[in-house]
């Protein structure tokens, strides 16, 4: 019975409760449970920054510390949605700046932050202490030297991936002298000329609990020994650029530095890499369990000499030249793996420019028996390594794999890859991220829609024959959340007979694809619920019949209406859509 | 049943079905009927349509751009037999398709240039930051002349070569199906928020000027999202009264910002020199752009005046 606890102690019990599943399912088991969980609510996660408006949240929980954002659709990473779409972030920095002096963390990704903002947070959050900015663009170097000078308390500044606009290298120089409290900085985004070299040793050298260090490019090999030196309680480390003249006192000096550094367990970084200083981080091997080197351009024999001295590695990023046989060794010297990524040093190549093929995927999927998270890019496949691999190791969670080109059919019978990926879906009943590629039709959605129950995230481009494709998909995936698709033979049936789906996903994005602008329309006024938005650089839709396919069409689930900051390009189908434009 | 025709089928057999295609998605490419959608929102598929769909074979085909191998021009190949049927309407629709499925980004007098048809922005699915930094790198690479990066591998001469065609393929599409965009910043003086123009989508400087043009003369602005100057929606009503930016006929002038971080006015050098030295632009009042000369001998006097701008 709701009356047998006083609210302090069921208040206290959700204390221990974190995850934002389990919160939202606690406020729903009644009024009063959710009247508490809402004002105890300290961290708070929006999957789509459109979804609902800052003031719906700030009435709901009033006392959250911690606000996540997510603005852009994943395609924005490669360029498919045209910039001014949206997604900024000043409007719920105003909201929150109003309401909530006590705000303490604002994490985003893929949205635009401006300057404006910055300064608005700089100035209105006066213990404010983590700032996480992941693939964020809109602001510059001025909007992070009135972070650095305002807040005191600051502890975290990820700039993870973003695009800065470098007006300054002496940001950095704006933390003040008596500033020590910073734990985490990621400013490997930052292009050259953006810092400052003697203010970032000074920071270092008087941030003692500075755990994770992520340096840009423009920091010469030889600055890093004299920062390691200033910071040996490093736990994660990036390089700057990794490239000097081979000289044997700077060797020893970085070998020296990174000897001292006892509890680096990640390293990254490692852009324009010389083999010859490889072996200065041999000390520290033993204990890593990250190593990114997707930026280094090293061959494949320096990479496995490297990589049989990593025996507790979880997590490794790498370039397609570590080819099959050093993903063989692997395979044999990291069993503690989790996590890998090989990403296409040539993926505009019209030949193969590495020995890296499926046989590198299958060997690691065999000798690694933690595997669970992979993102391989590659030019050949067969439906039976696909078998084989979803067979070997059906612990995979995330799945993605690139065959760099579209619609490359099965290289030993020529067939679709509709099998491989079957098995993959069939095999792995965890799995809740996979992307396809290759050559296949709508049978690969038939297997997805019977098997993948708990998929919440599918990457789908150059597949499928027929709207059926996608009925499979929408009416199979019981976990759905986030659906993109892109240069699919997908229309308007499936997307109709499916609507009420889409109120239970968070998205639905679909580019190059054979969805009318009629049938956006249609969906528009049927699902208030619905955000359908169509982005057409080539005019408005309405000056084409109404049977043309839209060029592209985001799809999401919102309680705040239709947004009012959509550029030219983008309509919202809603209730009137028959009527305006 | 063997699944879709794909890309690899040949080349005459597919040709006959895109054809066929290309009627019965006209045919059919109408607006389903409210029973079907009420169907589908009472969540009963139970005898659903969607079976008879199927078998009817390759409804709603979309067209892409591996069915058009041969570039859509002005001056149409025989070869491409599905681009010379552009003489129904319902084909002029599917070109339109084809060239949207396409994926570039263009502007509505660009559709029917003569862009390569095998252009697919986004793909491989690589993110835009990480392809910048490879790119920064093969460059490095060429300029360094290939330094001990490459020393420690045993057949020198052929890493050597594979560093080139590396690095060319960067910069001049080995693959023509899969083209390297060229993004660049555009920033107009005044509106904080830049877009982004791939200039590997355009040919020539009208082209690139027509859909500048294009993505600022907005006779429609919208309300400001990122705060409520309105500087920014007398800016653009400005844009929407100039007229061209390459002759000097308008308040603007078209600038870019080169690898030497000098800033010149856009049109003087060949188009292809262009493209290989272009590092941003920037669209800026003519007044603010007294001695922006491109003639390589101020270079000088710009550096001092970038300083400024």
């Amino acid at each position: 019975m709701a009356f047998s606890f006083p609210d302090e102690v069921l208040e206290h019990v959700f204390s221990f409760i974190q995850s934002d599943k389990d919160r939202n399912a606690v406020s729903m088991v009644c009024k009063s449970w959710y009247e508490i969980e809402r004002w105890c609510r300290r961290k708070v996660f929006v999957g789509n920054c459109y979804a609902v408006s800052p003031r719906m949240v700030i009435r709901r929980f009033p006392e959250f510390r911690s606000i996540e954002l997510k603005g852009k659709p994943h395609f924005a990473d490669f360029n498919l949605v045209p910039d001014g779409w949206g997604g900024y972030v000043f409007p719920w920095i105003e909201e929150m700046a109003g309401a909530y002096p006590w705000l303490e963390e604002i994490r985003l990704k893929r949205m635009v932050v401006t300057d404006e903002s910055l300064e608005l947070i700089a100035k209105s959050f006066k213990n404010f202490k983590v700032l996480v900015l992941s693939s964020c663009e809109g602001f510059s170097t001025d909007g992070l030297a009135a972070i650095a000078a305002s807040c005191k308390n600051l502890k975290e500044l990820d700039l993870r991936d973003c695009e800065v606009d470098d007006l300054s290298a002496h940001w950095l120089s704006h933390f003040p002298e008596t500033y020590t409290s910073l734990v985490s900085l990621n400013i490997s985004c930052l292009g050259s000329d953006e810092v400052s070299f003697s203010a970032l040793e000074r920071l270092v050298g008087r941030c003692t609990n500075l755990k994770t260090l992520r340096l840009n490019r423009a920091v010469p090999l030889d600055k890093i020994s004299n920062i390691l030196r200033h910071a040996p309680q490093l736990v994660e480390f990036g390089t700057g650029t990794y490239t000097a003249d081979v000289r044997p006192d700077v060797y020893s000096d970085l070998a020296g530095a990174f000897s001292s550094c006892k509890e680096l367990k990640s390293l990254s970084g490692f852009w324009d890499v010389v083999p010859d200083y490889l072996p200065a981080i041999y000390p520290v091997c033993s204990k890593l369990t990250s190593l990114n080197l997707s930026y280094a351009t090293i061959q494949s024999p320096d990479l496995i000499k490297l990589v049989s001295h990593c025996p507790n590695l979880q997590r490794l990023l790498v370039l397609d030249y570590i080819e099959d046989s050093g993903l063989e060794v692997l395979a044999s010297s990291c069993k503690d793996l989790q996590e890998l990524r090989v990403f296409p040093s040539d993926p505009f190549g019209a030949e193969p420019n590495v020995s890296l093929t499926e046989q590198g995927l299958v060997a690691v999927s065999l000798g690694c028996p933690k595997l669970q998270s992979v993102l391989y890019f590659c030019r050949r496949m067969s439906n039976e390594a696909l078998v084989t691999i979803a067979r070997n190791r059906p612990n995979f969670t995330r799945f993605r794999l690139c065959i760099i080109e579209p619609k490359t059919a099965d290289y030993l019978t020529l067939e679709p890859l509709d099998v491989g990926f079957g098995a993959i879906v069939q095999y792995c009943k965890d799995l809740k991220r996979l992307s396809l590629s290759g050559l296949l039709t709508d049978r690969v959605f038939e297997y997805i829609g019977t098997y993948a129950k708990k998929l919440e995230m599918l990457s789908v481009a150059f597949a499928g024959d027929s709207d059926l494709g996608l009925h499979h998909v929408l009416s199979g995936c019981e976990s759905l959340r986030k659906l993109e698709i892109r240069d699919c033979p997908f229309g308007d049936k499936a997307l109709l007979a499916n609507a009420a789906k889409l109120e239970t996903m968070r998205s639905l994005w679909m580019s190059s694809c054979a969805v009318s602008f009629a049938a956006c329309k249609l969906l528009g006024q049927k699902m208030p619920r619905l955000n359908v938005e169509v982005i057409d650089e080539r005019g408005p839709p309405d000056s084409r019949p109404e049977n043309c396919p839209v060029d592209k069409l985001y799809i999401y689930r919102s309680i705040a209406g239709p947004r009012c900051d959509m550029p030219p390009f983008v309509w919202t189908m809603d209730e009137d859509s028959g009527l305006r434009l | 049943m063997q699944g879709g025709v794909g890309g690899s089928e040949s080349g005459s057999m597919s040709t006959v079905s895109r054809e066929d295609n290309m009627v019965v998605s006209s045919e059919d490419s109408s607006c389903p009927d409210e029973s079907e959608l009420e169907l589908g929102l009472g969540l009963s598929l139970g005898g659903f349509k969607m079976h008879q769909v199927s078998r009817g074979g390759h409804y709603a085909r979309i067209l892409t751009a591996k069915d058009f191998p041969s570039v859509i021009s002005a001056s149409s190949s025989p070869s491409s037999s599905s681009s010379s049927s552009s003489s129904s309407s319902s084909s002029s629709s599917s070109l339109s398709r084809a060239n949207v499925t396409a994926g570039t980004k263009r502007t509505a007098d660009s559709v029917a240039a003569a862009n390569s048809s095998s252009q697919v922005v986004g793909w491989p699915p690589i993110r835009a930051y990480r392809m910048n930094s490879m790119v920064n790198q093969a460059k490095n690479q060429a300029t360094e002349g290939f330094n001990s990066t490459m020393e420690n591998h045993k057949s020198e001469t052929s890493t050597v070569e594979k560093g080139t065609t590396g690095i060319s393929s960067y910069q001049n599409s080995g693959n023509a199906k899969l083209r390297k965009s060229l993004f660049v910043k555009v920033n107009v003086d005044g509106i904080p928020i830049g877009r982004k123009v791939d200039m590997n989508a355009h040919e020539s400087y009208e082209k690139l000027a027509k859909t500048l043009e294009d993505m600022f003369l907005k006779t429609t602005p919208n309300v400001n999202p990122a705060g409520s100057r309105d500087l920014e929606l007398g800016m653009m009503n400005k844009l929407t009264r100039s007229s061209k930016l390459l002759d000097g006929s308008s308040d603007f002038v078209l600038t870019y910002e080169d690898k030497e971080g000098d800033w010149m006015l856009v049109g003087d050098v060949p188009w292809k020199m262009f493209l290989s030295s272009v590092k941003r632009l920037r669209i800026m009042r003519t007044s603010e752009a007294t001695g922006l000369a491109p003639r390589l001998h101020e270079r000088n006097c710009q550096r001092q005046r970038s300083k400024h701008i």
